[in-house]
């Protein structure tokens, strides 16, 4: 019984680590470039979008692990499942949008238009499809895609602190702005890839 | 018959149906959900000058309509559009306008190149922060004016130019944004009310001897000043005069005992030769 359960809690540390560190969405897979690059200016926002893109995958995944496993699998329609997250993606987040709205205005207004945006962020789209492919239970697509966002969060803060850097630095002309910041997130994406291995099986 | 309906019917059901839940689950909440918004909001909005910069305390224009509307801050809160936007705001809400206090930024440092001394040669990047990072910039004054101009750069309205070293606010541009306050990494702007001519241009908080080894124009905290201010409106605390411009009638007196000329008159002369404003 204890052996059980050191074992599934092992797991669930492993995919969750390998979700954060070795398989990181931005650093490694290179999903949700856009919001990598456009938002990482500030720590504050960056921090901000990092944890809607978190909240808004958590419940995405969910959705779509009921909708996949009730309604596509056992129709044979598993060619529906791109469509049907987009249409979940997009609904989620004109939910969250005015249920924010509502009852946290502040997080509304400090999020503004990267809110909507997040409908359109590969990643968040990514991390279903990915779950629903290694064909992981309702649980495993919880931790999986907890570490996934998390890891997304993180990215995007630790970049945003290589960039606040960068603003108080002296480049050279042609390396300021968007060319610099390529440039830095190769850096940092080379230096994730020394997590590879990390979990060898 | 049979085929066409699995290959067709039932994924479009399925998917049309998923589109019905979810759409009617968002019209739902959109009614539930509803935030009413004042029009007024709006009105006050396209009345703000919409630089976005914050020297209200909120966010941005947005936020200060809404604040405005709410009653949470006054109409003349608006420092950049001064009284004209607050006569505007103010009819929008009807409501009575109060007293403006229109104020102006002020550097309190007078140390230029001519009278401050370097304690090592800079040669990094043109940037007070980043100066301020090498032991407190290369001016033997921990507290003086770098020069390097990051107020320069984060004024909206180019009213701050550096002279011999030091930051000068021109007073005719300066609109009270506050965007310099915020931008000097050794706290030197401040914002006060406008007409009040007379500043103490220091802010060595250091004992006297030290203050003059560094600089000849830095307050030595000799307390002249205060002893001749016939409306008590100057007081020495931490080696450092300061002038309360509430009380300040700009008489003029304290500039003419002052030893150093660390106080001196907005736009006024030195007395002492050789010393460059």
């Amino acid at each position: 019984m204890m052996n059980e359960l050191g074992t599934i809690v092992g797991q669930i540390i492993i995919t969750m680590l390998s979700a954060i560190l070795v398989e990181n969405l931005v650093l490694s897979r290179f999903l949700g470039m856009c919001p990598f690059l456009g938002v990482t200016q500030k720590t504050s926002t960056a921090a901000g979008m990092g944890i809607a893109v978190a909240a808004v995958l958590m419940i995405v995944a969910a959705l779509a692990w009921i909708v996949n496993v009730t309604l596509l699998v056992p129709n044979n329609l598993e060619f529906l499942q791109t469509m049907s997250y987009i249409l979940i993606i997009a609904a989620v987040v004109q939910f969250l949008e005015t249920v924010l709205r509502k009852f946290i205005p502040p997080l509304y207004k400090a999020l503004g238009i990267y809110l909507p945006l997040i409908t359109t962020n590969c990643a968040v789209l990514g991390i279903p499809l990915i779950n629903t492919q290694r064909g992981y239970d309702f649980g495993m697509t919880l931790v999986y895609t907890l570490g996934a966002g998390l890891g997304f969060a993180m990215a995007l803060v630790l970049f945003s602190g290589v960039r606040e850097r960068m603003a108080k630095s002296d480049i050279p002309a042609s390396l300021q702005g968007v060319s610099g910041a390529l440039f830095a997130a190769t850096l940092v994406s080379m230096s994730f890839f020394g997590f590879q291995g990390l979990f060898a099986k | 018959m049979n085929n066409f309906f699995v290959h067709f019917a039932i994924p479009a059901l399925i998917l049309g149906g998923l589109g019905l839940v979810l759409g009617l689950i968002l019209a739902y909440s959109a009614k539930a959900f509803a935030v009413k918004i004042d029009e007024r909001i709006k009105f006050v909005r396209s009345v703000l000058p919409g630089a976005n910069c914050g020297a209200c305390g909120q966010a941005g224009c947005e936020a200060f309509a809404e604040a405005a509307v709410e009653g949470k801050v006054k109409p003349s809160g608006c420092p950049v559009g001064g009284e004209a936007v607050a006569k505007n705001v103010a009819a929008i809400l009807g409501v009575e306008l109060g007293d403006t206090v229109s104020t102006v930024a002020r550097v309190a440092c007078g140390g230029t190149i001519a009278v401050s001394r370097l304690k090592y040669s800079y040669d990094g990047i043109k940037s007070c922060a980043a100066a301020t990072a090498l032991h407190n910039g290369p001016k033997t004054c921990a507290f003086g004016c770098l020069g390097f101009g990051d107020c320069v750069a984060a004024c909206p309205f180019d009213a701050i130019v550096i002279e011999n070293g030091v930051a000068r606010i021109v007073e005719e541009k300066c609109r009270s944004c506050e965007a310099c306050v915020a931008a000097c990494p050794k706290k030197l702007i401040s914002m006060v009310p406008r007409g009040k001519n007379f500043v103490v241009a220091c802010k060595s908080t250091q004992k006297g001897p030290a203050t003059k080894k560094a600089c000849d124009v830095g307050c030595i905290a000799c307390s002249k000043c205060v002893k001749v201010c016939p409306h008590d409106a100057i007081t020495v605390t931490n080696n450092l005069a300061r002038i309360d411009p509430a009380l300040c009638q700009n008489c003029g007196e304290c500039v003419k005992v002052c030893p150093t000329d660390a106080i001196r008159e907005i736009g006024g002369v030195l007395r002492v030769e050789g010393k460059a404003v």
